[in-house]
């Protein structure tokens, strides 16, 4: 293998890997505060893309309106799959939102089936992103730097979110204890809500992300970066916010460099991100930056 | 009036239905899907069946009588209509049908009763298999990879290929194998073999490794969804080398999701377009009556093989010199270099048409039927 041929294949990981990591905040953040695996965050993901191909096409947006606009039109879907599906069993045990979500995430699948219809569709980039640069003889996607940059400046941000902002305080309340937060004067179902237009839009944001990198458009196609991006999730410590780009980024590079060196073993790509994820839950089950799970008395 | 209007119908129907045993006629019954989702295809079939019975409405001086029945793209009714066409009409051979799951339905009971039948577009490998009297007139799946390996060997000259495969797949693990076989047998070299899974949408590191192999071609035998995309990925990457694939490809919305990437992009299809450039006097003949009989609407492969699979039947009749069902059968099997719409077909052990197979490319963004070529297996 050439220097340059291994080049490309990092930057190749660091695409897919930094994709995940977009993902996998999402994830993360919605359970890092609820508890809660949301599952039709694949599906969210979804929509977003759609939304985008459907203000470009349908509405004739300029695609940065369309690209805000999607994303804020999600945010909402997310506010109101919290409302609808989840919020009604806020009281129930866990499993029970957990179940709701995956009925969530098989509905809006479905609906995506009947409504845009399973035939593959195009995806509109602009032509600035189409075309790769070479470097030292490697070809380097402008959405290779776009989006690790991306990754870390969501990161960022919602780290400052959390940590630094009321409505912040009023997650990590919640995270801690929910009745003590409601006790406690926190509006716990508006922050609740928050979180999930929050989580929803950085869907959104994954998924248009996913679309221009993979151009085309299925009803499915959240399904399998979902899982991966959960994997990525458990693997960084689920709750973790820089854990997710972290096991995003390792998942990338991983799926890449074991097709790198051995190409035999290419069509087990996907199995090896599951025994990753088997192996993670049975060493260490908090991932790498996870935080022990506090007894609640 | 109205009594005497359905008094009249019901002696018409009984009349039709009435089984004539008199051994002055052959019998030929024709199953396929003319209502439900497989109509489009079972119609334009029935259709290119028809037109051929028009042509030649007798063999070994007796009159050939069709007997159509509708399977509503249902197993169980093209199970049914096999039934009844053998027990109530009597047929001597049956064509059909559109469909590998109605194919194999019908079969069973064809085979049971020992009549013969001949597929028209079925084209999984299960339909004929450890079957007697179950042909096709058209080829399996995994035929078209031997094609696209002789396509790139002979015309275009190509010395090394590298695959790329859906190991989750039949279609793809069939179409890889025939490929292989027939590139390598040719004096091929295949150098690179990846895999991927229906799904996957990063191709990337797959595509990276066969780059730096450096074939001529690479065959993608994957479905529509994965394909468009596998294409983008290449030329991202900076791929040089040409792109070939199965029917599976055949789509229109290709060149919409591939932009640019497709352009060049190669597919084996049936070996039968009313655009194709190197035509035989039979395709001809065929083109020409059917742009007289219909002028509104232009033949297509369905119709094609609907002829063909009539044809070869009538052909059989003849070089068994008997309509008996087991002299059919046995000399269908015999068939060889049957000229037919579809190319020159040779009817192998297995009781799968081997014949031509089409390439088509995708030229300023259109599919152009290129031509017709006999893969070497």
């Amino acid at each position: 293998m050439t220097i340059e041929i291994f080049l490309q294949h990092l930057l190749n990981g660091l695409t897919l890997g930094s994709l995940y990591a977009l993902i996998a905040i999402g994830y993360t953040m919605v359970y890092g505060i609820l508890r809660l695996i949301n599952f039709a965050h694949s599906e969210i993901f979804m929509l977003g893309a759609y939304f985008v191909f459907w203000g470009v096409t349908l509405f004739h947006l300029p695609w940065p309106l369309a690209l805000v606009a999607a994303v804020a039109a999600v945010a909402l879907v997310g506010v109101l799959v919290d409302r609808v599906a989840y919020r009604p069993l806020r009281d129930a045990p866990r499993i029970s939102a957990l179940i709701s979500a995956i009925g969530v995430s098989f509905f809006l699948q479905n609906v995506a089936i009947v409504l845009f219809k399973a035939i593959p569709r195009e995806v509109y980039r602009p032509e600035w992103l189409e075309n790769p640069m070479i470097m030292g003889g490697v070809r380097v996607l402008p959405l290779t730097l776009f989006v690790p940059v991306l990754s870390l400046l969501l990161m960022l941000g919602l780290m400052y979110i959390v940590y630094h902002t009321k409505p912040g305080l009023g997650m990590r309340a919640i995270s801690k204890d929910i009745e003590t937060s409601a006790l406690m004067g926190v509006p716990v179902n508006s922050i609740i809500a928050l979180t999930f237009g929050l989580g929803s839009a950085l869907a959104a944001a994954s998924g248009i992300m996913w679309a221009l990198r993979y151009p085309q458009l299925q009803p499915i196609m959240g399904v399998i970066p979902g899982f991966k991006a959960f994997i990525a999730a458990v693997f960084g410590g689920i709750g973790s916010i820089p854990g997710a780009v972290i096991g995003g980024l390792v998942l990338g590079f991983l799926e890449i460099l074991i097709v790198a060196f051995f190409p035999d073993l290419a069509g087990y790509r996907d199995a090896f991100a599951f025994v990753l994820l088997i192996v993670v839950l049975l060493v260490k089950p908090t991932g790498l930056l996870g935080a022990r799970p506090e007894e609640k008395v | 009036m109205k009594r005497c209007f359905l008094l009249a119908v019901v002696l018409a129907v009984f009349g039709m239905a009435a089984p004539s045993f008199a051994a002055d006629t052959v019998r030929i019954g024709v199953y396929l899907p003319l209502t439900g989702q497989n109509a489009f295809g079972g119609q334009l079939e029935l259709e290119g069946v028809q037109m051929a019975h028009e042509e030649v409405g007798e063999v070994l001086g007796k009159k050939v009588e069709l007997f159509v029945v509708d399977n509503k793209s249902d197993k169980v009714e093209a199970a049914n209509a096999v039934k009844r066409l053998i027990d109530k009409e009597n047929v001597q051979a049956i064509i059909g049908t559109y469909g590998s799951s109605l194919a194999m339905a019908g079969g069973e009971v064809a085979e049971k009763a020992g009549v013969p039948q001949v597929g028209t577009s079925c084209t999984n490998p299960l339909v004929t298999q450890g079957k007697k009297h179950i042909f096709r007139v058209c080829f399996i799946d995994p035929f078209q990879g031997a094609g696209a390996a002789t396509y790139a060997i002979k015309d275009l000259g190509f010395k090394k290929a590298a695959l790329l495969v859906d190991v989750a797949n039949d279609y793809s693990v069939g179409l890889a194998s025939f490929f292989k076989r027939s590139f390598v047998k040719q004096g091929g070299e295949v150098v690179a073999v990846l895999n991927y899974q229906s799904g996957d949408q990063d191709f990337t590191a797959q595509l990276q490794q066969i780059i730096s192999k450096k074939p001529d071609v690479l065959f993608i035998p994957s479905y529509f969804a994965e394909g468009a995309i596998i294409m983008k990925q290449a030329k991202e990457l900076g791929a040089t080398f040409k792109i070939m694939g199965g029917d599976a490809m055949d789509n229109p919305e290709i060149v919409s999701i591939g932009g640019s990437a497709v352009e060049g992009f190669m597919h084996t299809t049936f070996p039968y377009d009313p655009s194709m450039p190197d035509m035989n006097p039979v395709a001809q003949k065929f083109t020409e009556n059917w742009k007289k009989k219909h002028p509104d609407k232009d033949p297509n492969v369905n119709a094609a093989l609907g002829y063909d699979a009539y044809m070869i039947i009538i052909d059989a009749i003849k070089r068994a010199g008997s309509a008996e069902p087991a002299k059919i059968s046995a000399a269908l099997a015999d068939t060889k270099g049957f000229v037919g719409v579809t190319g020159v077909t040779t009817i192998n052990e297995t009781h799968d048409a081997e014949k031509p197979v089409g390439i088509v490319v995708i030229k300023d963004g259109k599919k152009t039927y290129v031509g017709s070529i006999q893969p070497e297996l």
